[in-house]
């Protein structure tokens, strides 16, 4: 029911594009970029009547997509010396240098009946030439918004050299009321906020949803039978079911193995709560870990052999890393505090966290040989870190003091830089990033 | 108009239930002790054998350091209280739930939340109460009672609380 099917037609059409691959228009995200690269985002051009309204909302979205990178900063329209009314006709190169666009994105609309039909072109206004063949997109109405990040998605990646994140959606925990009264349900969003979908009732306290690899599935934790169990619900049909769990123990925390077959969540059995892993088709569980310690927040890296978790068995929270079968755990954070919610990137080079000291919460990052520590957030309450599909920006909660305190989602890129509230239409927590949509 | 003063007994019983029964201290059931055995209202706070009787005279809760599961000394002279009675009122089981403030991430404060209700569980077995009369759950740091962010809340929210589950017989 939540599937707008997006029909993508890759077309390449016209001839005169000069691929600039190595060109001047390049942005390296790994150096921390302090000036956004200006670019022009004209309303694209209408180019059938029911198509009028969809030129600026889709250039809209775009702008939006890119701005809100931190890369990038949008020329303000009424800054430009010509404007794009016929998407066919050569754009006029002089006039975008003039107010300093380096980038140019144009394009045209169709609408018939349901389905929005997208051509556009990006400009590397300096070398007066196009980045990249022109491409088209289709989808329907419903869909348009999903249309502007797939164009976003390759201006991005044409200029930075990087996968982007744009079509991609996550799954959080919505809340309402205060904090001895909170109300929490599921839900799905686009990554920018739009689009929110509740997933589950109010009724029951619900926890930490976390995606599928293929975003497809969503496992959480829920106290639907009084007492916490791990749930999984198809996003499409929002179905769900208990996995199995035995008389008289909590199970939560759970994620998928990058297979999707495979569950590891946290079990508690009177004091002692250790790390298991499940098959969810057969319910056939094994304990991975055996200390009398907490044991929590496992996450698998990219290529499921290894799983990166939470103990306290040094006495005090400290992250670990151990093979995906149990086994031998190597300590791999060192630093002063305690740390939680480990989360492996997508790339696998960097384990996301959260940190307590002195009295504050940070999200950070380290090397999965703990090495190189960063911490890119600072507050009363930031925590629950997950990656965007690319693995360079960080979407986490972060729960402000006090009697009135609310928990809102946040974004951060790996950097520390570009941090930005991420708009829900109630509180958000617990958010869990989807990948980048086919 | 001797409809007026009903109502306003019904106001005042509705806004006493929604009040979180934790906050009643100890005046109260002295107060109510006052009665006499002739005034006693079964089910009510001063009914012995009621869970209102367990939760505000006996006290239904035990309060832990910050980080810890291990029982203070007043801890376990409040559940050596809540095993006697709970011996003595063998239809009765309870459900320990475990809770955390809110200084700690969400899965780690679920597990030790886990730790702090399996503390009273054990001590209440210790004290000769069936093991199969007791669950256990944690809510980690989802259900504060105090909503400050500060010591004095923080120090009423890291709890384990006995809650009675209804007679065996019932």
């Amino acid at each position: 029911m939540m599937c707008r099917v997006l029909l993508i037609v890759m077309l390449v059409f016209g001839v005169t594009a000069a691929t600039a691959q190595n060109g001047p228009l390049r942005i390296e995200i790994t150096e921390g970029v302090i000036e956004p690269l200006p670019v022009a985002i004209p309303d694209l051009v209408p180019e059938n009547a029911e198509a009028a309204a969809m030129g600026q909302q889709l250039s809209r979205v775009i702008a939006a997509d890119l701005a809100g990178t931190g890369l990038f900063r949008e020329i303000p329209a009424n800054a430009f010396i010509s404007q794009i009314t016929d998407f066919a006709a050569p754009v006029q190169y002089a006039d975008w240098k003039a107010i300093n666009a380096q980038a140019l994105v144009t394009g045209a609309v169709t609408v018939i009946g349901d389905q929005v039909t997208v051509k556009f072109r990006l400009h590397d206004v300096f070398s007066d030439t196009e980045l990249g063949e022109g491409l088209q997109f289709a989808g329907t109405t419903d869909g348009w918004r999903r249309i502007a990040h797939k164009v976003a998605d390759v201006v991005y990646s044409r200029i930075t050299g990087e996968t982007g994140y744009f079509d991609s959606r996550v799954v959080y925990v919505s809340e309402t009321g205060p904090k001895n009264e909170r109300r929490k349900r599921l839900a799905v969003m686009d990554y920018d906020g739009a689009n929110v979908q509740y997933l589950t009732g109010s009724e029951a306290i619900v926890l930490a949803p976390r995606f599928s690899a293929d975003g497809n599935r969503v496992l959480y934790t829920s106290y639907e039978t009084g007492f916490p169990r791990i749930y999984v619900l198809d996003v499409g049909s929002v179905q769900q079911r208990v996995l199995e769990s035995q008389q008289g123990t909590m199970s939560f925390a759970p994620r998928f193995a990058p297979d999707g077959q495979t569950v590891v969540y946290s079990l508690s059995q009177g004091a002692n709560t250790d790390i298991w892993a499940m098959n969810i088709n057969s319910g056939q569980s094994q304990r991975l870990t055996s200390t009398p310690a907490i044991e929590t927040a496992p996450s698998f890296s990219p290529d499921g052999s290894q799983i990166v978790f939470e103990s306290d068995r040094s006495g005090s929270p400290q992250l670990y890393i151990m093979p995906a079968g149990g086994g031998e755990a190597k300590r791999i954070s060192f630093g002063e505090g305690r740390y939680g919610t480990p989360v492996w990137s997508p790339r696998g080079d960097l384990i996301a966290f959260t940190k307590q000291t002195q009295g504050r919460f940070h999200i950070g990052v380290m090397r999965i040989d703990g090495s190189e520590e960063r911490l890119l957030t600072a507050s009363f309450l930031d925590e629950g870190p997950t990656w965007s599909p690319n693995g360079r920006v960080i979407m986490f909660a972060r729960e402000t003091q006090g009697a009135a305190g609310r928990s809102t989602l946040y974004s951060v890129d790996i950097t520390g830089r570009n941090l930005r509230p991420v708009r829900t239409p109630e509180g958000g927590s617990d958010p869990s990033w989807g990948p980048l949509q086919r | 108009m001797t409809l007026k003063p009903i109502l306003m007994i019904c106001a005042v019983l509705s806004v006493a239930a929604c009040t979180d029964p934790g906050r009643f201290g100890a005046d109260d059931v002295t107060s109510n002790a006052g009665l006499g055995a002739g005034g006693v209202v079964p089910g009510s706070a001063n009914d012995p054998t009621s869970p209102a009787y367990f939760q505000q005279a006996v006290g239904d809760r035990v309060l832990f350091a910050v980080d810890q599961s291990t029982l203070t000394p007043e801890g376990r002279a409040t559940l050596e209280g809540q095993a006697i009675w709970l011996l003595q009122n063998a239809d009765f089981t309870a459900v320990i739930e475990g809770h955390a403030d809110e200084q700690g991430t969400r899965e780690y404060n679920l597990a030790l939340g886990a730790r702090r209700a399996d503390a009273a569980r054990a001590y209440l077995v210790s004290q000769g109460v069936q093991a199969g009369r007791l669950q256990v759950v944690s809510y980690g740091k989802e259900r504060p009672i105090e909503v400050c962010s500060e010591e004095a809340c923080y120090a009423k929210n890291r709890r384990a609380v006995t809650v009675l589950a209804g007679g065996l017989t019932s």
